[in-house]
């Protein structure tokens, strides 16, 4: 069973991160290199502002480059996909890592409360999915362009995960236990994440146009719902295959 | 009862071992993908976390 898990979430993320890949290819990479070229030119423009003036230099350290490495200052140094076909494959990479790391989340899942492995119920626990790793986490940390103000990373990504785990939790208790009590305290722990509140910047600083940045936000909530959607089906059908070919081997 | 029934009705030590093995993937591939810190990683997955969600920078 251990073999048929590894199989299956490697070929439903592979199918479904190729899929999404390719998506991503069209829709929100190009928003993110244009976003980039808002990024440059505001780092480009204060720079002689910045050694005269502490107020500039302190707004450009919230906006994230020497913080942590990722650009401006010691940018040379790092290594970094080249642009065109090294990044788009890495990206690719990615996110067909991410989509075989859902996919095995999704089988965990199933397998732990037993349920049948097929096409309907296996979509109906991606929906869900993306409702805990997407949808919830996204309505305090709405997906970003570069560029963007942002509160410090571990504390974002602490919320992210928490937030995660416990609405996928909540959902799991609200669908699956009758009591209504338990429903309650689920209905509880799906607010409680929002009512304890996202970790914000104190204040905006993108260049991105809104209209950009809007458009990025709903294009990636789509790409991450069609990439667990793609998953899901994924599992569904390649599930009942895996286990057929395993009994087929056992009865040979 | 023949092979096949016997198969899929896995057992619960078999199934807890499936879960462990479908966990560990899932989490160290989703924790590499969104949230590693070392700059190469983040380099490499940035155009996909920023696509997918995940928080960055």
């Amino acid at each position: 069973m251990v073999t048929r898990v590894l199989t299956v979430s490697l070929l439903a993320g592979l199918l479904a991160g190729l899929l999404i890949s390719a998506l991503q290819h069209v829709t929100t990479t190009p928003l993110i290199l244009k976003a980039e070229t808002y990024e440059a030119a505001l780092r480009a423009q204060p720079a002689p502002m910045q050694a005269a003036f502490n107020g500039e230099a302190r707004i450009h350290l919230a906006h994230g480059p020497a913080a942590h490495g990722d650009k401006g200052v010691g940018d040379e140094h790092e290594w970094k996909p080249q642009d065109g076909f090294q990044r788009t494959a890495f990206t690719s990479l990615v996110t067909i890592g991410t989509a075989i790391g859902f996919a095995a989340l999704l089988l965990a899942g199933m397998i732990a409360v037993n349920e049948r492995i097929d096409e309907r119920r296996a979509l109906a626990w991606a929906v869900c999915g993306f409702l805990a790793f997407g949808l919830a986490p996204a309505m305090g940390l709405a997906p970003e362009l570069p560029g963007a103000a942002a509160a410090e990373l571990q504390h974002r990504q602490l919320w992210w995960l928490m937030t995660a785990a416990v609405t996928a939790g909540a959902l799991f208790v609200f669908l699956r236990v009758e009591a209504s009590w338990a429903r309650a305290l689920a209905v509880l722990a799906l607010l409680l994440p929002h009512l304890i509140g996202a970790p914000h910047p104190a204040a905006p600083e993108s260049r991105v146009p809104a209209e950009i940045a809007a458009h990025f936000a709903a294009l990636s909530l789509a790409i991450q719902a069609a990439l667990w959607l793609a998953t899901g089906f994924a599992v569904g059908v390649l599930w009942p295959w895996a286990a057929r070919r395993s009994a087929a081997t056992a009865a040979a | 009862m023949n092979t096949a029934t016997v198969t899929s009705q896995a057992s619960v030590s078999e199934r807890a071992k499936a879960v462990a093995a479908a966990l560990i993937l899932g989490f160290v591939l989703v924790y590499t993908v969104g949230f590693a810190a070392s700059a190469n990683v983040h380099n490499a997955a940035h155009d996909a976390r920023h696509g997918l969600a995940f928080p960055c920078h």
